[in-house]
């Protein structure tokens, strides 16, 4: 495994690759990274906010990939319930702010409007329940551990959808977008940069952890767990660390996104954005950096056009999308770039 | 509490139970003989109680509709095997996650486009409309009762078919060792596609049965889908003995816990505020049921093998 | 750069320069046209699509999007009329969730909002906007109409049920103000929260069962009430039931069949309440859509006329005379007497039907009496504007 030094992408750490076709598959990345910030700039000096919030929405679920993708493309972790850290980072920036809006304490604690301390809390909340959740998942492996993330993500969905303090089903709406230090967070350019600056560095936190000796561990316990035993090196916590990487990026991610729509429910929790988040990782390409990127602008594009066009295309992506797992494993990525994945 | 209340609410228990069976068997059937996790089941729940309200509709006859639906869901589950399944047995279970998940998009969608997004109204026939008396003197719905019998019925054929015949026999060889049956000279492939079907018919039943107490609408396999997995998880997958034991169990715990625990709450709380924490609990009781068997038995009660 | 990333940019591009200049007034309606409880935006845009066509004006475009019933779709909608459309009024959310997922951004953002159907009580106080207009009621109003019917009726224990979520709380708490207090005997016995969209409630009928209780009252709005009803029926409990006109309008009754026959429910509107305006309004509507309207068809007949008769005195954009002109409500509603109170929300007066067999054999509403009259929400005193 190399880093690859020529080509780096603005100051991201690139992607460990594979050595052959390294010029096109940076040269894609590029492209990618490209295209997502000059889009929205092109829609804010054209006055079409719309546009940049929709660059954002792509940027964020796209995060919302990255974190799944350490988990189940470097981790081999098939985990059926990311919506779950997605939804709980979204409804810490929810809580946040209707406490800070009425001045109320949850647990003798104010409310923040403050993103900075949202995203702390956010990231240590979605920690510690990756934490809890991983411990006991990890224990099993295959098809139980699908079922058990799928049903743990269930549980906080049933919870979030039944517990009347916050809006149960009804979910909780954030009036006024929570603000940042120095840059004002209501401006759709502006948070479309902070989104994407975070992004940079979910993907670089990725590139790096990949590129380190954990990497190679978790890469290892993927590929051929005895081997990594034989080595003295157990797989159960270098697993159970990744997982919870993988969940504070996707909370992050879910905090965001309660921002940019000014609302968060138990649909960011339920099963099918778990699956959609899968599907995301997949069509870009699983277990490559710029995956996720590429699945999620694919995704986001295809519900804004063709959700346009028929009401249906829900239809159309499943066809797309049995296409891509039956007969085209390497995703967008590896359809535009070649190479292989998992660095 | 009275006693009659309690007999009847796990009466109703047991109703959910059986119906969860319906689903459950099929899934553990497939995943066991064939190593493949569905996640399409619910769509052949849905179809079957589409093609049973269209048909009793049609004909004015609802044992028509039942057959109807069950085999349309045989169909449907023979040709997307044939199709799509077939494809999936040698991939990992992430492409088998992925590609049912795309199939529900596909049948979900699908139906939507054909029947639109309102639901359609089945009705019991009038010969199992009504309630009959209960020992203890509590009315319980002549229909209810029938889904239990079709439930135990089934578990029975299912045992007996398991146990007694040549086809249940080349299914529990696949079940202890997929590769022997091959050697056999069975043809794996047909096994494969009668299976597949058998699940999907057995959905489908359940679906149509349920159709009739609730309404038939899109996406109505989901919830159910959801909790056939815990019930398969709970009792072993692959087992259908555990998805037998643990469909009751879900059945009776979920049943229960609904009523029980806001009424427990309520003797300390306002009834509104008993409410939301009740339920709240009450929604999430099977799931630290699953995780709770889960910590002891990580491969489930009966676990036939992973 | 490669050509899907191009294609994808052009597309983009195109779709950001093809936005069309405004025409004179745009309204943007967000409503459920699809997924379970879908009839009730279908006649919310019927009804309203009605009053715009009979009113035959070339400078309104009215623009259509389907919620899915999705919170977190509705928002997304109302930010595309609002950033992308520039639309100036809105209107059309069903439910009361997505209408404070929606409402209180777009009202703040200077777009008027007038809801055809949802009325969440912290949009009547608390969080009350001198933009935002109830045209249907606050969602109390018809389930106090019926506390307020069965206490005069005589019914000593009603036993009360509906699902636990914000509308669902507010619907039991509505009926109990009205009910409870002041003389009277009468006790609630038991009040039962169901989840959400549950199908089945053969546990709820056994409690009901094994209660004291001489009466129900529920709250299962869409499809909860037509399962309900449906099992109700074969569970062989003998109890009058009463409701709102939620679970009981001429569609679900329809579905429901006979087991709905005897049911009592409230409503501020009936189709065969006897005024000029409503006859005009049912007749058309029959004549244009072969179905007898529901209250949703006429709340969205009443918000359309509603803008119309304002649109007559000033365009949206001078905000002042707009609002002015929405706050006189000089038109003629189909319920008879129409008008707002401080926090723009209806004082009126709230009817009694009965579900009896129709001539044609099927279930139908029959106007019975009045309910309550003049009936004003309790949230109007914490609206502050």
């Amino acid at each position: 495994m190399t880093e690859h030094s020529t080509e780096r992408p603005h100051d991201t750490a690139a992607a460990p690759m594979g050595a052959p076709r390294l010029g096109r598959q940076g040269l894609v990345h590029v492209a990618l990274l490209t295209l997502t910030l000059l889009a929205p700039l092109v829609a804010h000096l054209l006055g079409e906010a719309y546009y940049v919030n929709l660059a954002t929405r792509i940027v964020l679920v796209a995060m919302a990939g990255v974190g799944l993708n350490l988990a189940l493309g470097h981790g081999g972790m098939i985990s059926f319930g990311h919506a779950a850290y997605f939804g709980v980072g979204g409804y810490v920036a929810g809580i946040s702010a209707y406490h800070a809006f009425d001045g109320s304490l949850l647990m003798g604690l104010p409310g923040s409007d403050d993103m900075l301390v949202i995203w702390a809390v956010a990231l240590l909340a979605c920690g510690l329940l990756a934490l809890a959740i991983g411990a006991v998942s990890l224990r099993t492996s295959g098809v139980y551990f699908i079922m058990i993330t799928l049903a743990f993500a269930q549980m906080v969905y049933y919870f979030a959808n039944s517990w009347p303090s916050y809006g149960g089903q009804d979910g909780l709406p954030i009036y006024l977008r929570n603000g940042l230090p120095l840059i004002d967070s209501q401006d759709p350019l502006s948070f479309f940069l902070v989104c994407f600056a975070l992004l940079l560095a979910a993907m670089a936190i990725t590139a790096r952890l990949m590129g380190s000796r954990f990497g190679a561990a978790l890469t290892m316990a993927r590929l051929n767990e005895t081997r990594l035993a034989t080595a003295g090196i157990s797989p159960y916590p270098i697993r159970l660390t990744a997982f919870v990487i993988s969940a504070m990026i996707t909370g992050l991610a879910g905090a965001l996104y309660a921002d940019l729509n000014g609302f968060v429910s138990p649909a960011m929790l339920s099963w099918h954005f778990s699956g959609e988040l899968m599907v995301i990782v997949i069509l870009g390409g699983v277990g490559r950096l710029f995956g996720p990127l590429a699945g999620a602008i694919v995704y986001v594009l295809m519900e804004t056009l063709l959700g346009g066009l028929t009401e249906y295309w829900l239809f159309f992506l499943g066809l797309v999308l049995l296409g891509v797992v039956l007969f085209a494993r390497q995703g967008v990525i590896g359809w535009l770039a070649g190479g292989t994945p998992h660095g | 509490m009275s006693a009659t209340l309690l007999i009847e609410q796990l009466i109703n228990g047991l109703q959910l139970g059986t119906m969860l069976f319906l689903m459950a068997s099929g899934l553990t059937l497939v995943f066991g003989v064939m190593g493949l996790i569905n996640l399409a089941h619910g769509s052949f729940y849905m179809v079957g109680a589409y093609v049973t309200a269209l048909t009793t509709a049609s004909t004015g006859s609802f044992l028509l509709g039942l057959a109807a639906g069950s085999l349309a869901a045989a169909a449907a589950g023979a040709v997307v095997e044939l199709l799509v399944i077939r494809r999936l047995y040698h991939r990992s279970h992430l492409d088998q996650v992925l590609a049912t998940f795309a199939l529900i998009l596909i049948f979900s969608e699908g139906t939507r486009w054909l029947f639109g997004s309102s639901p359609l109204w089945l009705s019991p026939p009038e010969w199992l409309a009504g309630s009959v008396a209960l020992p203890g003197g509590a009315r319980y719905p002549v229909y209810r009762l029938m889904i239990i019998a079709v439930g135990v019925l089934i578990a029975a054929g299912l045992y007996l078919l398991i146990s007694r015949t040549r086809l249940g026999m080349r299914i529990r060889a696949g079940e202890s060792d997929r590769e022997m049956i091959g050697a056999l000279g069975i043809d794996i492939r047909r096994l494969y596609t009668l299976v597949f079907a058998l699940g999907a018919a057995l959905a489908g039943l359940a679906g149509s049965l349920v159709g009739a107490l609730q309404s038939v609408q899109v996406g109505m396999g989901e919830p159910v889908l959801i909790l056939a997995f815990v019930v398969i998880v709970i009792g072993g997958i692959g087992s259908i003995k555990g998805a037998l034991l643990g469909a009751i169990l879900v059945g009776v715990v979920d049943t229960l816990g609904r009523i029980f625990l806001p009424a427990l709450f309520g003797l300390f709380m306002s009834p509104s505020e008993a409410a939301g924490v009740g339920t709240a609990l009450a929604a999430m009781l099977i799931y630290i049921l699953m995780a709770v068997i889960l910590a002891f038995k990580p491969q489930g009660l009966f676990a036939a093998h992973d | 750069m490669n050509k899907l990333t191009r294609a994808g940019l052009g597309l983009l591009m195109t779709t950001a320069v093809a936005t069309v200049q405004a025409e004179e007034v745009r309204i943007g309606m967000i409503t459920t046209l699809s997924g379970g409880g879908s009839h009730l935006g279908v006649d919310v845009r019927d009804g309203f699509m009605l009053a715009i066509d009979q009113a035959a004006r070339d400078d309104i475009e009215v623009l259509i999007q389907d919620d899915a019933r999705r919170p977190d779709l509705a928002k997304t909608l109302s930010n595309e009329f609002m950033q992308r459309d520039e639309v100036d009024i809105m209107t059309g959310i069903i439910w009361s969730n997505l209408a404070m997922a929606v409402v209180p951004s777009v009202v703040r953002q200077g777009t008027f909002y007038l809801s055809p159907n949802a009325g969440p009580s912290a949009l009547a106080g608390r969080l009350c906007h001198e933009n935002y207009f109830n045209v249907a009621y606050q969602n109390d109003n018809l389930h106090g109409a019926m506390g307020a019917y069965m206490r005069e009726q005589g019914f000593e224990r009603p036993l009360l049920m509906a699902p636990n979520y914000p509308a669902g709380t507010d619907a039991l708490a509505g009926f109990k103000h009205l009910y409870e207090g002041e003389v009277d005997g009468g006790e609630v016995v038991d009040e039962l929260y169901t989840q959400l969209g549950q199908t089945d409630y053969a546990a709820e009928i056994a409690q009901i069962r094994a209660s004291e209780a001489d009466s129900l009252f529920f709250f299962l709005p869409g499809g909860m009430g037509i399962s309900f009803m449906k099992q109700w029926q074969n569970s062989g409990v003998e109890m009058p039931v009463f409701g709102a006109a939620f679970s009981f309008d001429e569609i679900i009754i329809q579905a429901v069949g006979q087991a709905a026959i005897g049911a009592m429910n409230t409503s501020e509107w009936a189709y065969d309440l006897d005024n000029a305006a409503n006859r005009a309004f049912v007749e058309a509507f029959r004549a244009a859509h072969e179905r007898t309207p529901t209250l949703y068809a006429a709340q969205g007949y009443d918000t359309a006329r509603l803008i119309l008769s304002a649109l007559d005195e000033a365009h949206p954009d001078d905000q002042d005379a707009f609002r002015e002109a929405l706050r006189a409500a000089d038109f003629a509603s189909v319920r008879g007497d129409f008008r707002f109170g401080p926090n723009q929300h209806p004082i009126q007066d709230i009817y009694v039907r009965e579900v009896v067999e129709g001539t044609d054999g099927k279930p139908t509403n029959r106007l019975v009496g009045l309910a309550i009259e003049d009936i004003q929400d309790v949230y109007a005193e914490q609206c502050r504007m």
